[in-house]
C-alpha cells in the first residue's frame, strides 16, 4: 500500500534508477520524448515534407543520415517528427482513458451494488471485441484520421482503467480509517479524492506507462492499414507500409521505422514494469 | 455442473445484447448510405423508386428501433440478414470465410504453447541459466515487436533472400492441397504465435516459480520421485492454469483480431471480411461479423472453465 507522505522513502526516481528495466525504460522514454519534443517543434534535419527531386530512395550518408525515400523525403526527419505524431495520439488516448476509466472505475467500486454491476457490465461489452476491430468500427465511423485514432485508442481502454481503478477500491472502502473519516461527515467525494484515490494511484500509474505502449502499437496498427495518420502527414506505421514493396531497392525505409516502433513500444513497457516492481511488488510476474 | 454452465450462459446474455445495441448504433451513425456506398459514389445513376425498392429490399428504410428488433428476431432464428455487397446471406458469408481464421488461431496457438511452454518451464527450474536469458529475450521481443511489423519483415526476408512469396497465389483450402495450404499458413500463424509464445512463456515461467516453492515440492521429492516425475505430475499440473487463462482470451481474440495479418498475407478471413465490409459500408455484414466475434469470445471463456475442472480437481463447479 502507498504510504501517503513518502519524504521518509528515497524518491520514486531514484528507486526507478535502482532496477534494471526501470532505468533502461527511463534513458529510452527520455529520448523519446526529446526526439518528438524536437519533431514538433520542428528542429529536424530537413522539413519532413520536403521533396528532393534529385535524391531519392538515397541509402544513409552523411548528407541523409538515415536516407530518402521514394519522394527524396529525409528518412531521418520523417521519422522525428512521426515520433511527435504518435506520442500525440498516444499521451492524449492515455490521459481520456486514464482519467475517464479511473472516474467509472473507482465510483462503481465505491457505490456498488447495481451501479457497479451495471456499469461493469458495460465496460465487458467492450472487452468481447478485440482492440483493434473495436477501433476499426470506430474510425470507419469519424473517418480516418489523427482525432479519430485518439478517440478510438480512447474508447478501447477505458474499460481497462476501469477495472485497473476499481479492483483496489473495493477492498481500500472497507478500511477502518474509510469509515473513520464517513463518521466524521466527510463528504463522498472528498473521502474518494483524500483516501481512495491515493491507494489506487500505484497500479494505474503503471497502467498508464503500458497503455502507452498499447497505444503507441495501435496507432501503429491503424496507420499501417492506412486508417490511422493519413499521408503526408509521417507516421510510424504509414512509413512502415509504405516500405513495402521498395525495401528490396531501399531496405533502409523499412529497417528504420521498424527499430523505431520496437525502440518506441519497448520504452513505455520498460518503464511500466519498472514502475510495477518499485511501486506495487505485489504485482511482480504478472502480465498487465 | 451442467446448472453452472447454464448460469454462464445466461450471464452471458447481456454482454452479447450489449455488443450487438452498441454495433448496430454506432454504425448508425457511419455517414453515407450501404446502398449507394455499394454502387459507388454516383448515387444519382439511381432514379429515387430504384433506390427506394432497393432500402425496402434491404430494410434500410425503416427507423433504426424498428432494424435493430427485426434483426435480433432475425438473429434468434439464425438469420443474421442479407449481405448487401455479397448477395448472400450474411451466415453463409461468414461461415465460408471462417475456417481460414480457425485454422490461423488454432495454428498460432499450438506454436505459442510448443515454444512458450518448454522455455517458460525450463527457465524457471534452471533460473538464470542460458535458456533462462533466452527466456527473456523472447519475451521482451514479443512485447515490443507487433505482429504486423513482424508480418512484414517476414515477408521481406521470404522474398529478397528466398525467393519465395507466401501470399502471392489464391488461397487453398487444407482439404484440397494439405501441403500448399500448410505452406500458405505457417508463416502468418508463425507471427501470430510469436508474440502469444512470449505470454505463455511468462506466464508459466512465473506459475512455476510460485509452484516450485510450495511444500508439496519437497514433498514428493522427499518420497523419492525423480525429478521429471516432480516437474510433470506436480508442478505443471498446477502452474497450467494462468496458461489456460491466457489462451482462452487470446484465442476468442485470435478469431476476430487477425485482421492487420490476414490483410497482409492475403489470407480471406473473418477479419480480412469485416476490414472490407467496415470500408464497402455493409451494415449486415459488420454487425454479423462483430456479433459472431464476440459469441465466439464468450464461448471459448466458458470452454477454458471447462477445462479448468480438468486439469485441476480442486475446481468443481457441481
Amino acid at each position: 500500500m502507498l504510504k501517503k507522505s513518502d519524504s521518509s522513502n528515497p524518491s520514486l526516481l531514484r528507486r526507478l534508477l535502482r532496477n534494471r528495466s526501470g532505468t533502461a525504460g527511463l534513458i529510452l522514454v527520455t529520448l523519446y520524448l526529446i526526439i518528438g519534443v524536437l519533431g514538433a517543434v520542428g528542429v529536424t534535419p530537413y522539413p519532413s515534407l520536403e521533396q528532393h527531386a534529385r535524391d531519392r530512395l538515397k541509402p544513409p550518408s552523411v548528407q541523409y543520415a538515415l536516407g530518402t525515400d521514394l519522394f527524396g523525403r529525409d528518412v531521418a526527419s520523417r521519422l522525428m517528427e512521426g515520433a511527435a505524431n504518435s506520442l500525440r495520439v498516444a499521451l492524449l488516448s492515455v490521459a481520456i482513458s486514464a482519467s475517464f476509466g479511473t472516474l467509472v472505475g473507482t465510483t462503481a467500486g465505491y457505490v456498488g451494488g447495481r451501479f457497479d454491476n451495471i456499469m461493469m457490465r458495460v465496460m465487458d461489452v467492450f472487452f468481447a471485441l478485440p482492440a483493434l476491430l473495436m477501433a476499426l468500427v470506430i474510425v470507419s465511423i469519424l473517418g480516418p484520421g489523427i482525432n479519430t485514432t485518439v478517440l478510438a485508442i480512447a474508447i478501447v481502454y477505458t474499460p481497462i482503467f476501469a477495472r485497473v481503478a476499481r479492483g483496489p477500491v473495493l477492498s481500500v472502502k472497507e478500511m477502518e480509517f474509510v469509515l473513520a473519516s464517513r463518521c466524521l461527515g466527510t463528504s463522498d467525494a472528498r473521502i474518494i479524492a483524500r483516501h481512495i484515490l491515493p491507494n489506487t494511484l500505484a497500479p494505474l500509474i503503471v497502467q498508464v506507462s503500458l497503455a502507452l505502449s498499447w497505444s503507441l502499437l495501435t496507432e501503429a496498427g491503424l496507420s499501417f492499414l492506412g486508417l490511422g495518420t493519413q499521408p503526408p502527414t509521417p507516421s510510424w506505421g504509414v512509413m512502415l507500409s509504405e516500405s513495402r514493396g521498395i525495401a528490396e531497392m531501399a531496405p533502409w525505409l523499412m529497417l528504420f521505422p521498424a527499430v523505431a516502433i520496437v525502440l518506441g513500444v519497448l520504452s513505455f513497457n520498460l518503464l511500466g514494469d519498472g514502475l510495477r516492481d518499485v511501486l506495487d511488488p505485489r504485482l511482480r510476474g504478472q502480465k498487465g | 455442473m451442467i446448472r453452472y454452465l447454464a448460469q454462464r450462459a445466461i450471464a452471458f446474455i447481456p454482454t452479447l445484447l450489449g455488443v450487438s445495441i452498441l454495433i448496430f448504433g454506432a454504425i448508425r451513425l457511419v455517414p453515407g448510405n450501404a446502398i449507394v456506398a455499394m454502387l459507388g459514389t454516383e448515387a444519382g445513376m439511381l432514379t429515387e423508386t430504384q433506390r427506394q425498392s432497393l432500402e425496402v429490399y434491404f430494410g434500410l428504410d425503416k427507423p433504426p428501433v424498428e432494424q435493430y428488433f427485426n434483426w435480433l428476431g432475425g438473429v434468434v432464428r439464425g438469420d443474421l440478414g442479407l449481405s448487401v455487397r455479397h448477395g448472400q446471406p450474411v451466415l453463409d458469408v461468414i461461415l465460408a470465410r471462417f475456417p481460414v481464421t480457425l485454422q490461423l488461431a488454432l495454428m498460432a496457438v499450438t506454436i505459442a504453447l510448443a515454444v512458450g511452454i518448454p522455455i517458460g518451464i525450463l527457465s524457471a527450474v534452471k533460473h538464470n541459466s542460458i535458456i533462462d536469458l533466452l527466456g527473456r529475450v523472447l519475451s521482451l521481443l514479443g512485447l515490443a515487436v507487433p505482429n504486423f511489423l513482424l508480418g512484414t519483415l517476414i515477408i521481406y526476408v521470404l522474398s529478397v533472400y528466398f525467393r519465395i512469396l507466401p501470399n502471392s497465389g489464391d488461397y487453398v483450402a487444407f482439404a484440397e492441397n494439405p501441403g500448399r495450404n500448410l505452406s500458405q499458413m505457417i508463416f502468418p500463424a508463425f507471427t501470430l504465435g510469436f508474440s502469444f509464445s512470449a505470454s505463455v512463456m511468462r506466464t508459466t515461467r512465473s506459475a512455476m516459480l510460485e509452484v516450485l516453492g510450495q511444500d508439496y515440492m519437497r514433498t514428493a521429492r522427499s518420497k523419492g520421485l525423480n525429478e521429471g516425475t516432480v516437474i510433470r505430475r506436480h508442478a505443471l499440473r498446477n502452474a497450467l492454469i494462468p496458461v489456460i487463462t491466457i489462451v482462452g482470451v487470446e484465442m476468442g481474440y485470435l478469431l476476430g483480431g487477425t485482421v492487420i495479418i490476414e490483410e497482409i498475407f492475403a489470407l480471406p478471413g473473418i477479419g480480412r471480411l469485416v476490414f472490407n465490409a467496415i470500408s464497402q459500408r455493409d451494415y449486415a455484414l459488420i454487425q454479423g461479423i462483430t456479433l459472431f466475434i464476440a459469441f465466439n469470445f464468450v464461448i471459448i471463456n466458458l470452454a477454458a472453465d471447462l477445462i479448468y475442472t480438468a486439469v485441476d480437481p480442486r475446481i468443481s463447479y457441481a
